[in-house]
C-alpha cells in the first residue's frame, strides 16, 4: 500500500473523525527522511492516542538519536481513537506512520514504549491494526517488523511475552543501536529467525522471551523460567547509560494540544529515597544528575527550537537534585519574565520547596502539589516516607502565607497493614491543611486529595504483599467520600476495578498472554480511559483461560517464592528487597542513601562501569580498586 | 495544519513569535494571553491563502525585520505573506471583516453545476438550520459561480459577526455532497479602516499593532 493511496484515503476519512490533527503529522521538528535512503526503518510507537504519546520523552530521545544517523530513519505511530479505528477498518487501511504515511508493517522494527500496564490491550490492538499476526512466533522478521518493547512495564515482561520479539530492560539510548546493528547484519545474511533471536539475546539489556520457558508448580506459582538456548543468559541484566547523554533539544511541536505542552528536561535519573512502594525508585538506580550548565543550555536551545510556553524540570524527586537551589536561581534569572511557566514536580514536603517554587513562579496561579502518600506516622514508617504531619502543616503554612490558595495532596490507600484509622487520618490531615489555609487566605482555600489505590509492583520491597480486595477498597473510599466533604475540600479517586487490571498484570506471568488475547477478541482497548474500560470482558477472558484473577492480586507471596520476573535483573538484589520488606514490617526506616550506602546491589553489579565514570557522575559512592577499599559498613537503620 | 483548530492556531502563532524572539505583548491579569487576534476563524479542515491577524508587540519593530524573523520560525504549513505596522487607533480586523472568498473543489463530477448555481441564486430565501439554529443562507451569499475548472466553485460569503456564511452550507444547498469537498479560503474583504476610524475613539497607545497576512495552505495529509 503506497503512501499516496493512504494519503488519498485519509483525505476522505479525516474530515469525518474527531480531532483529525492526531493523524496528519507534519509538525514542526518532525523529520521525514527519504525512505529508500535508509538501511533500516524504525517506527517508534506509543499505544495510546497522539495526545498522550507525543509528549513521551523516552520516544522523543530515541527519535532524535536515530534520525541523527544518516543510514537510519525513525517515524512515529500511535493508536487511533475508536472513531478513527472504525473508519480505518471500514476502509481497509492499516495502521500507518505519521511522517511517510507508510504502513507500520513496512518498517524493519517497531519500538513500543509501554510505561504502564493499562496499555497492554492497546499494544495488542496496535499489532492487529498493523495487519500483523498477534503472536511473535507467527511473524517473520524478514517481511515484517521486529517488535521491541521498552519502558517501565518491561521490567516484568512476561504478560506481553507472547506478542513481542524482544524487550529492552532498562535505558534505551545505547541499546537501540546494538539492536539495529544485529538486525542489519541478520537481514544481510540468510540465517534463520532463531539466529536473529540468539544474537539479540546476546546484547546487554535485551530479553528475548522465545528463548525461555516458564515452568509452574502445582499451586500455579512459577517454578523457574528456563533458558532454552545457550545464547540466553539465565538473568537479563538491565541496561544503563553510565552518564546521561545531552538532552534532545529539537522536540516535535504538535499543532494540537497534548497532555503536556512544554519543553521538558530530565535533570536527574533515579532516586535515593527508597520509598518501598515505588517501582521507579528501585528500577532506575543509580542516581545520575545532569550538570546545571547542561540543563540551562538545553533549555535555551530547546525553547529556541520549539517556542513552548512552559518548561519542565523532570526527575523523580526534584528537591534531591544536588544543585537544586543554584539551578532554580539560574532558571529564574535566565528565563523569568518571558511569560514562561516552569514546572518542577516531585518536591519534598518542606518549606525550602515553597521557596524554590516562589523563585520560579511569576504568579500564584495554579496550586502546590505534595505527595505525603500516607497520613499516619506508623504508615509512613511502613512505606519509608517518614514525613511528620507537623512538617506537612508547616510546609503548607508557608504555601498559604505566600498567597497560594490551592494545595493538592497525593495519598494512597491499600498500603500493607493499613487500617481504617490510617484512612481516616488522610481525611483528618486534609482538613487540618484546609484549616491552616483558612487562616491565611480565608475561604479561597482549596485542598484536593488525590487518593489512588496502591498496587504492589515487581522489583520493590512490596512485591510480596497482597492487594486490597475490591470490597476493602470500596469501604476505604466510602469513608473518604463521607469525610472529605464540605467547603475547600475535594477528593479524586480511581475505580477499584481499574486498579485490579493494573494489579493483575504488574505481577503477572506469561499465562496472562492468553487472557490478553481473549480480551482483545472481546474488543477490549483503551483500558486507561474510563469510557472504554470493560471490566466484565476482562473477567470473562480470565474465565475462558481457566485462570483466577485473584491469584495475581489477593495472595501473599512466600518470601522465597520464585517470581515470574525472577530472570530480570534490575541490579538491586532480591535479598535487599526482602530485607527492606522485613524492615517495613517492623516499621524501620532507611535514610536517603546519598547519606549512607545500604548496599542495594547496584555497585557490585556495575563495579567496572562505576570505576570508569567520574566520581560525581553517580550519587553512589566511588568504587576503589580492591586493595584500596575500606571494609564496607553493615547497613544500618535511620535514626 | 488544516486540521488545527482556532485555539490551537493561536498557540501555533504564539510559539512562532517565541521562536522568532519577538516581544509579543500579553494581556494583563490572572491568565495573561498573547495579544493575537485572528480576523476570522478558519473552520477545521479548510486551507487558506489569505488569513489576517492583529498582533501587538511590546516594542516598535520594523515590519520587514519582524517578517524575516517570523518566516524563519514559522511551522510547516504557515507562510507569511506580508506585515505592516498599523496605527493603534484602527479598529480591530474582527470588526472590519466584511466578507470572505472561497474556492471549493467538489468531491465528484457535477455536470449540471452551472444550472444548479443559477437555480440557487434565483431563490430569494434559503432557510436552513445549523446547530439547531434557523437562519437564511441566501443574503449571506454575495457571489457564487462555477470556476473554469470542472468541479470547482468560487464564492464570496458574508463574514460578519453573527452573519457568517459557510461554504459547505452552500454546497449542501446546491444538492451536492459537502463532506468530501475541499475548501480553500482565497481572500478576506475588509471595510475600509479609515472609514471607521472616525467612529472609534481608542486611546493613543504605545503598543504597536502589526498586521500579518498569512498563507495557510496546510500540508498534504
Amino acid at each position: 500500500m503506497t503512501p499516496e493511496y493512504l494519503s488519498t484515503a485519509l483525505e476522505r476519512i479525516l474530515p469525518t473523525v474527531g480531532k483529525p490533527g492526531r493523524y496528519t503529522g507534519g509538525e514542526l521538528n518532525s523529520i521525514t527522511k527519504d525512505w529508500a535512503g535508509a538501511d533500516l526503518k524504525v517506527c517508534l510507537a506509543f499505544p495510546d492516542t497522539y495526545e498522550i504519546g507525543t509528549p513521551n520523552l523516552g520516544l522523543a530521545i530515541l527519535y532524535d538519536l536515530i534520525n541523527k544517523r544518516p543510514d537510519l530513519l525513525a517515524e512515529r505511530a500511535y493508536v487511533p481513537w475508536s472513531d478513527m479505528e472504525t473508519a480505518m477498518r471500514a476502509a481497509g487501511l492499516p495502521l500507518f506512520a505519521l511522517e511517510s504515511k507508510r504502513p507500520v508493517r513496512d518498517f524493519d522494527l517497531v519500538g513500543l514504549s509501554i510505561p504502564y500496564e493499562q496499555l497492554y490491550s492497546n499494544a495488542v490492538n496496535f499489532i492487529d491494526l498493523a495487519g500483523l499476526p498477534l503472536r511473535a512466533a507467527e511473524r517473520d522478521p524478514r517481511t515484517m517488523p521486529l517488535f521491541i518493547v521498552g519502558g517501565h512495564s518491561a521490567y516484568n515482561p512476561e504478560p506481553m511475552a507472547d506478542f513481542i520479539d524482544a524487550f529492552v530492560i532498562g535505558e534505551g539510548e545505547d541499546v537501540i543501536f546494538g539492536i539495529l546493528k544485529v538486525l542489519s547484519a541478520w537481514k544481510a545474511s540468510n540465517a534463520p529467525k532463531q539466529d536473529l533471536l540468539r544474537s539479540l539475546a546476546g546484547i546487554w539489556g535485551v530479553y528475548v522471551p522465545a528463548l525461555y520457558r516458564p515452568e509452574y508448580n502445582d499451586d500455579g506459582t512459577v517454578a523457574a523460567v528456563v533458558p532454552l538456548d545457550p545464547a540466553a543468559p539465565a538473568k537479563v541484566l538491565k541496561r544503563i547509560v553510565p552518564v546521561l547523554p545531552p538532552p534532545p533539544t529539537r522536540l516535535i511541536v504538535p499543532y494540537i494540544a497534548t497532555i503536556h505542552n512544554r519543553y521538558p528536561v530530565e535533570i536527574m535519573r533515579g532516586c535515593t529515597r527508597g520509598c518501598r512502594f515505588c517501582h521507579a525508585g528501585m528500577v532506575t538506580r543509580p542516581v545520575r544528575e545532569r550538570r546545571v550548565e547542561t540543563i540551562l543550555n538545553a533549555l535555551e536551545e530547546g525553547l529556541k527550537n520549539t517556542g513552548f510556553e512552559e518548561i519542565a524540570l523532570l526527575s523523580l524527586s526534584s528537591s534531591d537534585y544536588g544543585d537544586v537551589v543554584d539551578l532554580v536561581r539560574k532558571v529564574g534569572e535566565r528565563f523569568a519574565g518571558k511569560h514562561l511557566s516552569v514546572s518542577l514536580p516531585s518536591l519534598r514536603i518542606e518549606s525550602a520547596s515553597v521557596e524554590l517554587m516562589e523563585a520560579l513562579k511569576d504568579n500564584k496561579r495554579g496550586g502546590f502539589t505534595f505527595a505525603p502518600e500516607a497520613a499516619t506516622e506508623r504508615m509512613r514508617e511502613i512505606i519509608n516516607k517518614p514525613v511528620s504531619t507537623e512538617q506537612l502543616l508547616e510546609t503548607v503554612r508557608s504555601v498559604f502565607e505566600r498567597g497560594w490558595t490551592h494545595v493538592k495532596l497525593y495519598f494512597m490507600i491499600g498500603h500493607p497493614a493499613e487500617t481504617l484509622e490510617d484512612v481516616q487520618a488522610i481525611a483528618d490531615v486534609c482538613k487540618r491543611v484546609r484549616d491552616e489555609g483558612r487562616k491565611y487566605v480565608g475561604n479561597k482555600v482549596s485542598v484536593t486529595a488525590g487518593v489512588s489505590t496502591f498496587v504492589p509492583k515487581p522489583h520493590t520491597p512490596f512485591q510480596w504483599v497482597s492487594c486490597d480486595s475490591i470490597e476493602q477498597i470500596r469501604a476505604k473510599q466510602a469513608l473518604l467520600k463521607r469525610e472529605l466533604r464540605g467547603p475547600g475540600l475535594k477528593l479524586n479517586w480511581n475505580g477499584p476495578e481499574e486498579t485490579q487490571l493494573e494489579a493483575w498484570f504488574s505481577r503477572g506471568d506469561r499465562r496472562l498472554g492468553a487472557v490478553l488475547e481473549a480480551a482483545h477478541r472481546r474488543g477490549v482497548r483503551f483500558d486507561a480511559w474510563q469510557e472504554h474500560f470493560n471490566y466484565t470482558a476482562w473477567l470473562e477472558s480470565f474465565a475462558e483461560c481457566g485462570l483466577d484473577p485473584r491469584f495475581y492480586t489477593h495472595r501473599e507471596r512466600l518470601i522465597d517464592e520464585t517470581f515470574p520476573w525472577e530472570h530480570i535483573d534490575i541490579a538491586v538484589k532480591k535479598s535487599y528487597l526482602a530485607e527492606d520488606y522485613r524492615w517495613s514490617l517492623r516499621g524501620q526506616t532507611r535514610i536517603d542513601c546519598r547519606q549512607r550506602c545500604f548496599a542495594c546491589g547496584i555497585l557490585p553489579k556495575f563495579t567496572s562501569l562505576r570505576m570508569e565514570t567520574p566520581a560525581n557522575a553517580w550519587e553512589c559512592p566511588e568504587v576503589r580498586p580492591k586493595h584500596m577499599r575500606r571494609v564496607a559498613a553493615e547497613p544500618v537503620a535511620a535514626d | 495544519m488544516r486540521f488545527t483548530g482556532h485555539l490551537d492556531l493561536h498557540r501555533a502563532w504564539e510559539r512562532t513569535f517565541r521562536r522568532a524572539r519577538l516581544p509579543l505583548a500579553y494581556t494583563q491579569g490572572y491568565h495573561p494571553q498573547p495579544r493575537i487576534q485572528l480576523a476570522g476563524a478558519l473552520p477545521l479542515g479548510f486551507t487558506s491563502a489569505a488569513e489576517l491577524a492583529d498582533i501587538w508587540l511590546e516594542q516598535d519593530l520594523a515590519a520587514e525585520a519582524a517578517l524575516d524573523a517570523l518566516r524563519g520560525a514559522a511551522p510547516p504549513g504557515l507562510s507569511l505573506l506580508g506585515a505592516s505596522v498599523i496605527d493603534d487607533r484602527w479598529p480591530p480586523l474582527q470588526v472590519l471583516l466584511r466578507s470572505a472568498t472561497y474556492t471549493v473543489t467538489l468531491a465528484g463530477p457535477a455536470p449540471d453545476l452551472a444550472e444548479r448555481v443559477s437555480a440557487l441564486l434565483a431563490q430569494t430565501t434559503l432557510p436552513r438550520t445549523r446547530r439547531d439554529k434557523a437562519y437564511d443562507l441566501r443574503p449571506l451569499i454575495e457571489s457564487l459561480e462555477p470556476a473554469s475548472a470542472p468541479q470547482v466553485l468560487t464564492m464570496q460569503l458574508a463574514a460578519r459577526d453573527a452573519a457568517t456564511g459557510r461554504p459547505e452550507e452552500v454546497v449542501d444547498s446546491l444538492g451536492l455532497e459537502s463532506a468530501g469537498a475541499r475548501y480553500h479560503r482565497t481572500g478576506l474583504l475588509l471595510d475600509s479602516p479609515t472609514a471607521r476610524l472616525a467612529a472609534v475613539t481608542a486611546p493613543a497607545g504605545t503598543d504597536d499593532r502589526a498586521e500579518a497576512q498569512v498563507d495557510d495552505p496546510g500540508p498534504d495529509v
